[in-house]
């Protein structure tokens, strides 16, 4: 369905891959592995100059700061640049083509290969905002992107553009792969004193609620078109899935309550949810369309089944948690059931979540499982191929949750320590990682599909 | 948090003993002897005491019985007894012990009775009753598990078969199974593992002849916690069924 979305995440596989192999063959002497996702590749080393004011509107002065550390913070977290400091960067602010030294951007101390620069002003309540990007070792034609924006001003307009302009930056200098700046994480969150299901823009700014039920509302999962809102809601009536539309900023109906059903999962054309259901009397998968319809079961093991994830770059498999040997396990299958594959081979693993290239499987894992055992529950990383694995995340607290970004790299999770759940982000390599959310408890992160 | 009875068997014969008095016997005795017959034996008599007199839902009284000239005796819904003795009860209601002794020389009644506190004196059992949270908990007792498990162990096997016992002479009652577990684990597979033990619990239950329609059950997983220390006694306490009163 979304063919043409997806092309350019191969470039992503094969940077993950390669440091894959790179890390499992150190890992076999070690488990602490440090690697990049730039392994093989040089990170392009890219400045951002601070955007140079225009005009004299009395909000401007808090767009332009919000401007220039929302751009900033959006190219680092991408995690494909070498960000030139601001401390680095020369003195004057450039806020056009004609206004800036190129070769004092190129060199020492800056020594930036590419930089970001341009102007904002606030006109009649509207936000606008030139932006550029230029190849600082070019001197014939530097210019690389020249974008406008011209948007209603409002709290988060600054934000919401620098979004723009730093995806758009990503999408030319990150091998074609949409940035993630204006991608979205729901999260579960009990600061209300309920556990509701909340939302927020990747970098944990603009925070709010989305449900107000009053309930326990567990295991959000988004639609791939961004539209609705799949997730549990557990009360003393029983667990049902249910529907949020974000576009209608409401609830609407769901067609599956049978009071046993929870952790949903969208297929990836948004057509068919998967989820658990004890209505034969034990937990197994389930598929419906996300209307009810074909209701149908794919799994028939006595234990747990949970947590299904689909492929969502084919829409044909499955990946879930079973407990049918004992302790859970990661399996993958056809979405018809066929095909079983079990992909651990002991421990505890849960709560899978698959690349957006289909190629990897990351995964909460305790290798050594059991009262007393050494170690902790943390991230992992598996090629579906090889069945090889890396570990994201050391002695950290329990982590638990991981979901992909839709660029495929980044992985937002849930950190427990001392009974406290925050959610935090990383890139997919383990390094880079930072709390979003510290409020009260926050829990069971889900990374919107773009 | 809450007191659960030893021997929730006694307390069954209590009720029932309960339920006979007042079902069979409205009429007070009141001729402690019975006109002695012409016959050289002479007439028994009957003694039954309560200690104490006065409990708290939960507590037990000793019943002490009597007799002279008897040859057997008999307290109502406890069959057959020794001519003397003692045995611990559990009302669960304000109940009367009708003791009846027969001998060669005729025979002798006593009655004692064990009153519950709280004024609960005029609600005698019907078969509609309205049974409370505070009563059905006493009475069926949670099971817990082991660890990662949901079979259900030897010793929560013993209290189905309490459960199931209390929950048959209770026909009108429903009730809810809530699994729980302990909150090591992932959350999503903790409300799979606690839905298990919601079900093994209700296989249980209806293969010992529970009704499975007066079942309902749900999992909290690792949602709602009992005991919130990170220690074995505490993840034990919480991996459980815990049982209540359905609507």
């Amino acid at each position: 369905m979304k063919a043409s979305s997806f092309p350019s995440r191969k470039q992503s596989a094969r940077f993950l891959l390669v440091f894959l192999v790179l890390a499992i063959a150190t890992a076999k002497a070690q488990d602490w592995v440090r690697t990049g996702t730039n392994l093989g590749a040089q990170k392009i080393r890219l400045a951002a100059a601070d955007f140079k004011m225009v005009g004299n509107d009395p909000a401007l002065s808090n767009a332009q700061q919000t401007f220039n550390q929302v751009l900033f913070a959006d190219l680092t977290n991408a995690g494909i640049f070498d960000m030139v400091s601001k401390s680095m960067a020369p003195a004057v602010m450039p806020g056009s083509p004609q206004e800036i030294n190129l070769a004092q951007w190129n060199a020492p101390p800056a020594n930036a290969a590419m930089v970001a620069f341009g102007a904002i002003s606030v006109q009649a309540g509207r936000d606008i905002v030139f932006g550029w990007l230029f190849d600082a070792k070019s001197t014939q034609s530097p210019q690389v992107l020249g974008l406008q924006y011209n948007e209603a001003a409002g709290p988060d307009t600054a934000r919401h553009i620098a979004h723009e302009f730093a995806d758009a930056i990503i999408a030319r200098l990150g091998g074609g792969i949409d940035g993630i700046a204006e991608s979205k994480i729901f999260f579960v969150s009990d600061r209300t004193g309920a556990k509701e299901i909340w939302e927020m823009d990747y970098d944990g700014a603009n925070q709010h609620q989305i449900t107000h039920l009053g309930q326990i509302c567990l295991s959000p999962r988004i639609s791939p078109d961004g539209g609705r809102l799949a997730f549990s809601e557990l009360t003393p009536r029983g667990s049902n899935i249910r529907l949020y539309s974000i576009n209608l900023d409401r609830m609407v109906s769901s067609p599956i309550h049978d009071g046993t059903d929870f952790s949903p999962a969208w297929s990836p054309d948004g057509n068919n949810l998967a989820f658990s259901s004890s209505r034969t009397g034990d937990p197994e998968i389930w598929i419906s369309s996300a209307s009810g319809f074909n209701l149908r079961r794919v799994t028939a093991y006595r234990g747990p089944d949970v947590s299904p994830v689909w492929n969502p770059k084919t829409g044909t498999q499955i990946a879930w948690i079973s407990g049918r040997t004992g302790l859970p396990q990661l399996y993958i299958m056809e979405s018809d059931g066929t095909n079983v594959q079990r992909m651990t081979d002991g421990g505890y693993a849960t709560s899978p979540s698959w690349s957006p290239n289909g190629q990897f499987l990351t995964f909460a894992w305790s290798r050594h499982y059991g009262p007393g055992a050494p170690g902790g529950q943390d991230i992992y990383v598996m090629d579906i191929a090889s069945r090889r694995w890396i570990q994201l995340t050391h002695d950290i607290g329990r982590t638990d949750f991981p979901s992909w970004s839709p660029d495929g790299r980044h992985i937002v999770f849930q950190r427990t320590t001392h009974g406290h759940s925050e959610v935090w982000t990383m890139l997919a390599d383990g390094t880079e990682q930072h709390a979003l959310v510290k409020t009260a408890n926050s829990r069971m992160p889900n990374w919107s599909w773009k | 948090m809450k007191i659960y009875k030893k021997n929730s068997a006694l307390a069954m014969a209590a009720l029932a003993a309960f339920l006979i008095t007042t079902g069979c016997h409205h009429k007070q005795a009141a001729a402690p002897e019975a006109p002695a017959p012409p016959t050289t034996a002479p007439a028994p008599t009957a003694t039954i005491t309560a200690s104490p007199e006065t409990i708290t839902p939960g507590q037990s009284a000793v019943l002490t019985w009597h007799s002279t000239d008897a040859t057997d005796a008999a307290i109502d819904g406890m069959g057959p007894v020794p001519t003397s003795g003692t045995k611990t009860v559990n009302p669960t209601a304000t109940t009367r012990y009708h003791l009846t002794v027969r001998g060669d020389g005729g025979s002798a009644e006593a009655t004692a009775t064990v009153t519950l506190g709280q004024a609960q004196t005029q609600a005698p059992a019907p078969a509609q009753e309205q049974m409370t949270e505070a009563e059905f908990e006493q009475n069926v007792k949670p099971i817990f598990f082991d660890y990662d498990s949901y079979s259900i162990r030897p010793d929560a096997q013993q209290a189905i078969g309490q459960d199931a016992a209390f929950l048959q002479t209770h026909p009108n009652v429903k009730v809810l199974i809530a699994g729980y577990c302990d909150e090591r684990g992932s959350e999503e597979y903790n409300l799979a593992l606690g839905q298990n033990r919601a079900n093994a619990a209700k296989t249980a239950l209806t293969q010992v002849g529970v009704d499975a329609t007066r079942i309902r059950t749900i999992s909290y997983g690792k949602e709602k916690q009992f005991c919130t220390e990170m220690n074995e006694s505490c993840w034990q306490q919480n991996r459980r069924d815990q049982f209540s009163l359905d609507q």
